[in-house]
């Protein structure tokens, strides 16, 4: 039954016109800075920039358009995965099918999971458009492309679980506002938690560390930073630690602990979310 | 309660409570197996609650209820019931074709059955030629007879349809009042909910009538709207003589009118004659016709608007 309902929901996706617009503005956005990055390339080899500096350029340039891609797909999957329950059950569609032979769980689930499909082919073909602009107009290739887009990944799901745990209590347009702000509070605490290991400042890093576990959006990301940064600019941000607190830098990969509780914290999300669905009367 | 003999519906007491608010107070009642059951009431009555618990979309706050012989929410019993909700909606980007596959898949029907209990149902409720159109094109009528294919789908034992006809014009009432003698013809229960009395009157055998969540009245549609009688103006009849008269029907005197109810209209002229031959005067005679609706705004205390 759980595919039944994966499928559907894929089918859903592709029929509405959120997915369309956003592939259409993604493509957009990859050309422009398909442009962009060859005009780099460009005057960099008119002025005889060394191919090491050009690459240092790319890589920053890569990291903040990235971030930006991110920060679309942290709302894209908001606001398409948080009508998956909540919609459902507005606008009736819900009672013909919760009157089959079927679980809240199984219909949680297969919602979970064709919205989490969606997605994450559209986060990791969007990622792996935009490096092979990059690498088409520059040359440059970061270090670990697949590290990046697994990191990319698994933001995305992060982002779908949350929505769809807000759509078994909350309707869609507010569930979808209230992850938005989750992910933004999350990324500001990630700073300051930054800017606490800066200032040895114990209290501000436990802030960053426990959000950071709340939802742990902000320390994938760091993941994905980090396996784009070359090792000539880790090498600097080593020295100059006050660069801790950059959103555009990480020091480190996430730690293998930190990915096992990625993927508890899904599962744990999950069950509360069958939960509160199961007690939810349509 | 299981087994095949068990009720297609029994009900014990049955209620739910949203906060403060009783939307289903105690609702007992039994619809047998095979039987078109009519479910009366005024608006928010607590008619379609009680559908939803009987279904397990909503979680009963008080008493027992069992459905096909299983307790409420058993989930292999849902294979064979249809269910037609008042809120029909359905994706609106898909094909009706595509929406009744979805239900089959979800109804576990075997899909090498699909395509004949699709083709079935869209015939049966009149939406053939509209087989590959999107529902978002389709009216609220359509989208209805729709609604009703999905909840014919897999050969249901029971079927509850929610206001079945409420967005339907006068042929398509038709056409719903002809699928469900279809059904009944099949030996499938209906449950119908309803509060337009005379589609009820029409296709149902028996109707429980509910108001402020309870059952206020339950029995065949000709008993229940079987106010039916005679008041007759009547002189010079001793008392033995009339109480002799009961075999009739049940007897109610105010003064020289006397009210004989439950009278078939062919014994009113052998009603007269006993009275004549015992010895009444008869000096009027006025035959009373009951229907559902008068039963039910007596029931609910309102006066039938003349």
């Amino acid at each position: 039954m759980i595919p039944t309902i994966a499928i559907l929901t894929i089918r859903e996706a592709l029929n509405r016109r959120i997915l369309a617009a956003l592939v259409g503005l993604t493509l957009l956005v990859v050309a422009a800075t398909a442009w962009g990055f060859a005009k780099v390339a460009e005057l960099s080899s008119n002025q005889n920039v060394s191919t090491v500096t050009l690459s240092l350029l790319t890589s920053q340039l890569l990291v903040m358009v990235m971030f930006m891609f991110s920060f679309v797909l942290g709302m894209t999957a908001v606001f398409v995965a948080s009508p998956a329950i909540a919609g459902d059950i507005e606008s009736g569609v819900a009672l013909s099918i919760l009157a089959r032979p079927i679980r809240r769980a199984e219909l949680l689930l297969g919602k979970w999971l064709g919205n989490a499909i969606v997605l994450v082919v559209y986060a990791i073909a969007g990622g792996a458009l935009e490096l092979g602009v990059v690498r088409a107009t520059t040359g440059y290739v970061p270090p670990e492309p697949v590290a990046f887009l697994l990191y990319l990944a698994a933001e995305t799901v992060i982002g779908v679980t949350l929505a769809i745990l807000l759509s078994t209590f909350i309707a869609p347009m507010a569930g979808g506002a209230i992850a938005v702000v989750c992910f933004g509070l999350v990324w500001i605490a990630g700073i300051a938690g930054s800017i606490g290991e800066l200032l040895n400042n114990e209290t501000l890093v436990r802030v960053g560390v426990v959000t950071r576990l709340l939802l742990p959006t902000d320390g994938l990301w760091r993941g994905a930073v980090f396996s784009l940064e070359p090792v000539a600019v880790l090498a600097s941000a080593g020295r100059a630690s006050a660069l801790l607190g950059n959103p555009f830098l990480a020091n480190g990969a996430p730690t293998t602990p930190f990915l096992v509780w990625c993927g508890v914290w899904v599962v744990a999300v999950l069950a509360g979310a069958m939960l509160v669905f199961r007690a939810r009367e349509v | 309660m299981r087994g095949a003999a068990s009720p297609a519906i029994h009900t014990q007491d049955l209620a739910k409570r949203y906060g403060k608010t009783v939307a289903l107070r105690a609702l007992t009642m039994t619809v047998e197996r095979g039987e078109v059951f009519g479910f009366l009431g005024p608006n928010g009555a607590g008619k379609t609650t009680a559908v939803k618990l009987l279904l397990g979309l909503a979680k009963p706050t008080g008493g027992e209820a069992w459905i096909l012989g299983a307790p409420l929410g058993d989930l292999a019993t849902r294979r064979r019931i249809g269910y037609l909700p008042e809120l029909f909606r359905y994706q609106s980007w898909l094909r009706a074709r595509d929406v009744l596959a979805l239900h089959c898949a979800l109804a576990r029907i075997r899909r090498d059955r699909w395509r004949g209990e699709i083709d079935a149902a869209l015939a049966t409720v009149g939406l053939a030629d509209r087989a590959d159109d999107r529902i978002g094109t389709f009216s609220k009528g359509m989208q209805q007879r729709l609604g009703l294919g999905v909840a014919l789908l897999g050969t249901p034992d029971l079927v509850l349809l929610d206001e079945p006809t409420s967005a339907l014009d006068p042929v398509g009432r038709r056409d719903v009042r002809e699928i469900i003698a279809g059904l009944k013809s099949r030996g499938v229960t209906v449950f119908l909910n309803s509060h337009l009395l005379t589609e009820v009157e029409r296709v149902c055998d028996r109707v429980a009538i509910v108001d402020k969540g309870a059952v206020v009245a339950e029995g065949r549609v000709a008993d229940i709207g079987a106010g039916a009688g005679v008041r007759v103006h009547v002189t010079d009849l001793a008392d033995a003589e009339r109480a002799a008269l009961a075999r009739f029907g049940p007897l109610e005197t105010s003064g020289e009118w006397l009210r004989v109810r439950g009278l078939t209209d062919g014994a009113i002229p052998d009603l007269v004659a006993e009275i004549v031959r015992r010895g009444g005067r008869v000096h009027a005679v006025h035959p009373e016709r009951a229907t559902l609706e008068d039963r039910f705004l007596a029931l609910l205390g309102e006066e039938k608007p003349s």
